[in-house]
């Protein structure tokens, strides 16, 4: 039961990393494209837009936490 | 020598068609085989080269054991659906190195306090397990995905262009000349790339990855890019570009809390 947890938790890091949200992100974006491409919709523009977001979603998050801990 | 494909007696001489079909197999398999060895390059010279190389081993031996268990069967592989894998994976380990890039250029990843730094041991500790063995997992898999995948496209250019105009082994002589022409820029760019500072390369390996990600993952959902290959030169640099005003915003609007800056360039 160990290994299996251990084997788990070294994917989840390996994959996911320390922000599930970008994981995430990138699966919904993905699939989003996906489903717009079967739909006949030209959906180039959707992964590179939401990347784009995404990155700045995690990156400016960081920021904001750093600058609240750093406020008296 | 007879570079054609069929009977010996049905085959022209070097012709002007023979002539077009080298220089287009030439051509599009260089155009894959640098995206292949971007990705080895950005990971030999951030994660060791060891990893990256025995990744390039693995891919190109799992590629000539799946060209000769499938043959001409291999146009049945659903190549959109690796690219949807290959892409997906690749956006997720591109999007976690540009953030910690982005962060370190901005000053806000070494941050001292009892949070940050066990985050970092956890980090140390991540890292630590991926390289046990003397492999880095991390590397040899990008590389590994990476040549397989591009190495696949390749050998379909050769089995298309090559069976459409009857010349299979002129299409595999176009593809080994792109090979070498590669290899050679590989082997040129690998000393130079050495003394680029780590934070820089993390910052454009990130784009790289990132970009590339993008590119195959929305292939392989589905989309069909403006210019096919071109939108390539247009995705890296938005990449940097956005990346690098992020940096910039940050630094304006964020209290330096880290003991050093670096830079991205």
């Amino acid at each position: 039961m160990r290994y299996i947890r251990s084997f788990a938790l070294f994917w989840w890091d390996f994959i996911v990393g320390d922000d599930y949200r970008v994981a995430l992100s990138v699966v919904v974006l993905l699939s989003a494209t996906a489903v717009l491409s079967r739909a006949g919709v030209a959906a180039w523009w959707l992964v590179p837009a939401g990347v784009a977001v995404t990155l700045a979603v995690s990156v400016f998050s960081v920021a904001r936490r750093s600058g609240q801990r750093s406020s008296p | 020598m007879d570079l054609t494909y069929g009977p010996a007696t049905d085959a022209p001489p070097m012709t002007a068609n023979a002539v077009l079909l080298f220089v287009a197999v030439f051509l599009a398999s260089t155009v894959e085989m640098v995206e292949a060895a971007t990705i080895v390059v950005a990971v030999g010279v951030t994660r060791g080269w060891r990893s990256a190389l025995i990744g390039v081993g693995a891919g190109l031996l799992a590629l000539a054991v799946v060209v000769a268990a499938l043959g001409p069967a291999l146009t049945a592989i659903p190549l959109n659906a690796l690219r949807l894998a290959v892409g997906g994976l690749l956006l997720v380990f591109g999007l976690g190195w540009l953030r910690k890039a982005i962060l370190r250029a901005a000053g806000l990843k070494a941050l001292h306090n009892e949070t940050e730094t066990f985050r970092e041991q956890r980090e140390l500790a991540r890292e630590a397990r991926v390289v046990a063995g003397g492999l880095d997992t991390y590397g040899f898999t990008v590389s590994f995905k990476g040549v397989l995948l591009e190495g696949l496209e390749v050998v379909f250019i050769v089995i298309t262009f090559g069976s459409n105009q009857g010349g299979i082994l002129l299409a595999s002589l176009g593809a080994v000349a792109a090979a070498v022409l590669v290899l050679g820029a590989v082997l040129v760019l690998r000393a130079p790339l050495s003394r680029v500072p780590e934070n820089t390369l993390k910052f454009v390996v990130g784009s790289l990855l990132t970009s590339f990600g993008t590119f195959w993952g929305a292939e392989g959902a589905g989309v069909s890019w403006p210019g096919s290959d071109v939108a390539l030169a247009v995705i890296i640099p938005t990449t940097l570009l956005i990346s690098a005003l992020m940096v910039a915003v940050l630094r304006r609007t964020t209290p330096v809390r880290a003991t050093t800056r670096v830079g991205v360039a």
